[in-house]
């Protein structure tokens, strides 16, 4: 359908790799923000500090900056780390840091931060009546975790990560910056050599915007569907 | 304590004076378009956001439109379209922009000026559509008009609400501007990857921008917190 000079099927794949890079990213930035927010709200002092630290620090640092520090300061890290164990262990071992494993990381993380803070407010909206009867009934603590908080959280998370899903898929274009073949990257180098911007940048762009609104339509059906039972003013 | 500061820099590889001067350059470079492309945006996002609310179909939409295109697509695909795509405009290498436009500086301010006016002008036609009724129909009853009544009832007021939202934006735009360093310009991460380039460090030259971005960011955060006091203090409970 689109040949783009040829360039089409690449930039297609170079689609696919995005959503692949979203997905992913998506998944750790979700698990990151569980564990982030779950640590935030428990007693347990040293736990709450690192979480707090983590979510203000990420979340005040530009993507593209830890996205650069991640990828090429942790392959300086790995090298040492390897250099060590070769050295006093005899053991050969090495790890390559490629620019996939960094982007998805990288996203992941300062997503998660983010989501950290959408489930921590989230969790504080549960009404705590609820939490108690949960303890009246006899259940235990990740009893009335599982059965009465999270499911309840949920409604209130949608919105809030909805518009991080938003956020991310947009910053997925960063990867492009740190080497990986994403659409951005071949756009930008199907552009320059066959001098023809406009040609390559403004499909790729209407891809990004065909995703932002199919999700948009998907998160308000969600949070249609998240809602049920909940009485509207 | 300037003899120490000396010291430091003497006695370290990679942190020395023509480093920080560097980094001080690209603080400079990232304050000034941080600051242009939002003056510059806020005054566009005001009367796009009146034009957003208004009633006639093709105007709203058209709004709706810009502002739907700038918010649903990365800002590093907006600033390669309009960064490679300035030179192919027909005759613009012949005309008197072409020294300017030619620098990567003008076509970033552009890029960003366009992003931040978009998410601006949604953020102000929210605050303004939340007006209550009462306050429109008041000002009505008074025999304003509705430019007046935009004046003096709506737009103050807007404002007010809009600060929680736009102090966001504010830090959004600050972290979007480190995209300028990918055309060649040299704010706080063209200094580090200049730096990083330079003594392979990769380390230590991220982790310093990554704390300048951070001390501004607070900066900004507690500056937001004051202005919120000052135009909310009428929202503030009494004991306290």
């Amino acid at each position: 359908m689109l040949d783009l000079h040829g360039y089409g099927p690449a930039i297609f794949k170079g689609a696919i790799l995005t959503l692949e890079v979203a997905f992913l990213s998506l998944f750790i930035a979700l698990l990151l923000g569980m564990l982030a927010a779950v640590a935030r709200l428990s007693k347990n002092k040293v736990l709450n500090g690192i979480a707090m630290v983590y979510t203000t620090v990420i979340r005040g640092v530009p993507d593209l900056v830890l996205m650069l520090l991640i990828f090429f300061g942790a392959q300086i890290g790995v090298n040492a780390f390897s250099d060590v164990l070769y050295d006093r262990y005899g053991i050969d071992f090495y790890i390559n840091i490629n620019e996939f494993v960094a982007g998805v990381t990288t996203i992941g993380f300062i997503f998660g931060a983010y989501m950290g803070e959408t489930f921590r407010g989230a969790f504080l909206a549960v009404e705590h009546g609820q939490i108690e009867a949960g303890r009246a009934y006899g259940m235990s603590a990740w009893q009335v975790f599982k059965r009465i908080t999270v499911p309840q959280m949920i409604r209130h998370a949608i919105p809030g990560i909805g518009n991080n899903w938003l956020v991310l898929v947009k910053t997925t274009a960063l990867v492009s910056v740190i080497g990986l073949e994403d659409m951005v990257r071949l756009a930008k180098e199907a552009a320059g050599a066959v001098h023809e911007p406009f040609l390559f940048f403004i499909p790729v762009a209407a891809v990004y915007l065909a995703l932002t609104s199919v999700s948009e339509y998907v998160l308000k059906r969600l949070e249609i569907r998240f809602s049920a039972g909940v009485v509207r003013a | 304590m300037y003899e120490t500061i000396e010291q430091l820099l003497a006695n370290n590889d990679i942190f020395t004076l023509s480093t920080v001067l560097e980094y001080w350059d690209g603080l400079v470079m990232t304050v000034q378009l941080v600051f242009l492309s939002l003056i510059i945006g806020l005054v566009l996002a005001i009367p796009l956001a009146i034009l957003r609310t208004s009633e006639n179909w093709l105007v709203n939409r058209s709004v709706w439109l810009f502002t739907y295109i700038f918010r649903g697509t990365p800002l590093l695909i907006q600033l390669y379209i309009i960064y490679y795509g300035v030179a192919y405009i027909d005759g613009i290498q012949q005309s008197m922009f072409w020294p300017i436009v030619r620098e990567a500086y003008v076509p970033t301010l552009f890029a960003f000026v366009l992003n931040t006016a978009a998410y601006t002008t949604e953020i102000f036609r929210g605050a303004i559509v939340a007006t209550g009724r009462g306050e429109i129909e008041a000002a009505m009853a008074y025999g304003m008009s509705r430019g007046k009544c935009m004046r003096r009832i709506i737009l103050p007021s807007a404002f007010r609400r809009a600060l929680p939202a736009y102090s966001n934006e504010v830090i959004f735009m600050l972290h979007a501007s480190s995209i300028a360093s990918v055309v060649t310009i040299i704010d706080i991460t063209g200094a580090a990857r200049d730096v990083y380039a330079r003594y392979y460090a990769p380390f230590e030259a991220f982790t310093f921008a990554a704390l300048i971005y951070l001390c501004l960011t607070f900066i900004l955060v507690f500056g937001f917190k004051q202005w919120e006091k000052r135009w909310h203090r009428h929202l503030r409970p009494l004991s306290s």
